[in-house]
């Protein structure tokens, strides 16, 4: 029984340290939107969320079969399998940021952010509704 | 907790925006000037900028912005003919800056645009973070 309480906490706090990952990195992206040569970076949220809550493998993890090897971070939140957005009108200067598609996101973000909080607050409710003893009312 | 790292990426971009928009107007105030103290007419100034990686061990994900150099642009100013002028040379000509007032003008928006997205991105981080303070309670 507790034990079912705590797993749906569990992925939700999961969910709740990517959505911060993520909007970190979409504010990366809205303070760099005048830097030249800067790339958008943006992370598969559905795959990193299944990464953590471990129903699917870290994939992108490269091998290393001699000592000198590097073996560098796997999984969508990893440098290597980040995504570029591609922006919808080229700039001079090579940079990627598409502000309003970030403003969005963050927005986007934000909002989910909120949900996932509130989600963590209902199931905390609901364990201390579960442990009141019927008497108080 | 890396939604803290926000402040200083938001931070880092806010302080490098209002920079530029230091230097857009001190390039708006020299606009019309004939010779700075050195002698030579002013050179419009040009901010560039560089990401800065802010989070632990140089990671992507948190990357915030920095001044690298302040440049001058070197296109030779403006010259007008007027033989009376105190500061015209030999061929009656005085050099006035280089400062084009319509791309500093440009660029202030563009500066005060970024500047408003930085403040607006600290902002709703500020109320995610103490909504995030609040939780299980209630």
């Amino acid at each position: 029984m507790l034990n079912r309480l705590t797993d749906s906490l569990n992925f939700q706090t999961q969910a709740l340290a990517l959505r911060s990952e993520r909007q970190r990195m979409l504010a990366s992206n809205i303070a760099n939107a005048d830097t030249p040569g800067y790339q958008a970076r943006d992370m598969d949220f559905a795959r990193a969320l299944r990464e953590a809550t471990g129903s699917s493998l870290n994939s992108g993890a490269l091998n290393t079969t001699q000592s000198g090897h590097i073996a560098p971070a796997a999984g969508a939140r990893s440098e290597s399998q980040l995504l570029y957005a591609t922006s919808a009108q080229t700039n001079l200067d090579s940079n990627s940021v598409d502000m309003d598609r970030e403003r969005a996101n963050f927005a986007d973000n934000s909002v989910k952010y909120e949900a996932t909080l509130r989600f963590i607050n209902g199931s905390v409710r609901t364990a201390l509704d579960a442990m009141k003893s019927p008497n108080a009312g | 907790m890396s939604m803290f790292q926000i402040f200083s990426v938001a931070g880092s971009a806010v302080s490098a925006q209002s920079q530029r928009l230091n230097v857009v107007a001190s390039n708006l105030a020299n606009a019309d000037t004939v010779a700075g103290p050195d002698g030579q007419p002013y050179k419009a100034r040009q901010v560039v900028f560089q990401t800065a990686l802010m989070g632990a061990g140089n990671d992507i994900a948190s990357a915030g912005v920095r001044v690298s150099t302040i440049s001058e642009d070197q296109t030779p100013g403006r010259r007008v003919l007027d033989p009376k002028h105190p500061q015209a040379d030999a061929e009656g000509y005085v050099t006035y800056s280089n400062v084009n007032t319509v791309e500093e003008m440009v660029n202030m928006i563009s500066a005060s645009r970024s500047y408003q997205n930085n403040i607006e991105v600290m902002s709703t981080t500020k109320n995610l973070l103490l909504k995030t303070l609040q939780l299980g309670q209630s």
